[in-house]
């Protein structure tokens, strides 16, 4: 099982979701330097966060015209497991594998914190085995993740299944004050139809060990594993 | 010749920079600013082509990068 960790120029969390890919969960782990076209004899794919081509122009916008992503593309429509972490999210946003679009901040400020999430549904491969209502502490490090999308696509969202986290206290209660950029009903995770591929502002790599504050993200890389041996089976 | 992009937020999309900014205009005492969207310009020179050319491949630019028809609209000045 091995699976891939794109890295662009500007990337910074490469290493972090190598690290807990390959040495806390136990899966093999290569990185996939941008200009590459191809993403065969992987079985899942990471876009990490960062800061790729400076955010020129607007977050993701270059490194969507990266030929990595025609792989990508491929490798999605196949039903292979992707899943974009911060700038991955607003990257497979501009690709327009994933509907709507990232603003800034309604606070206007960089947001560097740990937040909780409430996971709503278990359809994606790195969900599955999380119940509904499952409450994880996350971190979040963004100055655009304000996600936003027109009232028709958030309650097409809504109804297909797509939204996979929302924002919440601690609790599990879905708050204006827990929201912490302004996005659109507390999304913070959102999948494709298929659910297979998945985008999220914070940042599960970051929290895979309790050494870090807290194991939870760990539990995201986990269902992925499972989801791909069941597959394999 | 030369041609001009402005690209800006759609209408109904939440702009906190402008916000702040004329929340900033208001401190400075200069009253009267019911509202301010920022957005993007941007100057292009382009090669020796008609105008009817450069439109649709300026046209295109913003489609596929310059704008991001989510959240933004686009409007081309072409010439000057």
């Amino acid at each position: 099982m091995k699976t891939a960790v794109l890295v662009f120029p500007g990337s910074n969390c490469d290493h972090d979701a190598y690290h807990a890919l390959k040495h806390v969960v136990g899966v093999d782990a290569e990185f996939v330097w941008h200009k590459s076209s191809s993403l065969e004899g992987f079985e899942a794919v990471v876009i990490p966060g960062g800061f790729t081509y400076g955010d020129y122009l607007r977050t993701g916008a270059m490194a969507k015209l990266s030929p990595v992503m025609g792989a990508v593309r491929r490798f999605a429509e196949g039903g292979g497991p992707v899943i974009g972490i911060c700038n991955g999210f607003q990257i497979l946003l501009e690709a327009g594998l994933l509907p709507g679009a990232m603003i800034v901040n309604d606070s206007l400020r960089f947001v560097c914190d740990f937040v909780h999430l409430r996971a709503v549904t278990d359809r994606t491969p790195f969900t599955r085995g999380i119940p509904e209502g499952t409450i994880l502490k996350v971190p979040v490090a963004h100055y655009q993740g304000n996600y936003y999308a027109d009232e028709r696509t958030l309650s097409s969202l809504e109804e297909r299944g797509q939204v996979v986290f929302r924002y919440c206290d601690p609790e599990g209660n879905v708050t204006r004050e827990s929201n912490p950029n302004g996005s659109a009903r507390n999304i913070a995770g959102i999948c494709s139809e298929g659910g297979n591929v998945l985008g999220m502002m914070p940042h599960p790599e970051r929290c895979a060990e309790e050494a870090l504050g807290s194991a939870d993200g760990r539990r995201l890389f986990d269902a992925m594993v499972a989801w791909l041996g069941e597959r394999s089976a | 010749m030369k041609a001009k992009i402005y690209v800006t937020l759609k209408r109904g999309v939440l702009d906190p920079q402008g916000k702040a900014i004329r929340a900033s205009l208001s401190h400075l005492g200069i009253d009267g600013v019911e509202d301010v969207r920022v957005g993007k310009f941007m100057e292009i020179t382009l090669k020796e082509i008609g105008a009817e050319e450069a439109r649709r491949l300026l046209d295109e630019a913003c489609r596929r990068l310059l704008a991001n028809t989510v959240i933004e609209e686009y409007r081309i000045e072409i010439g000057g």
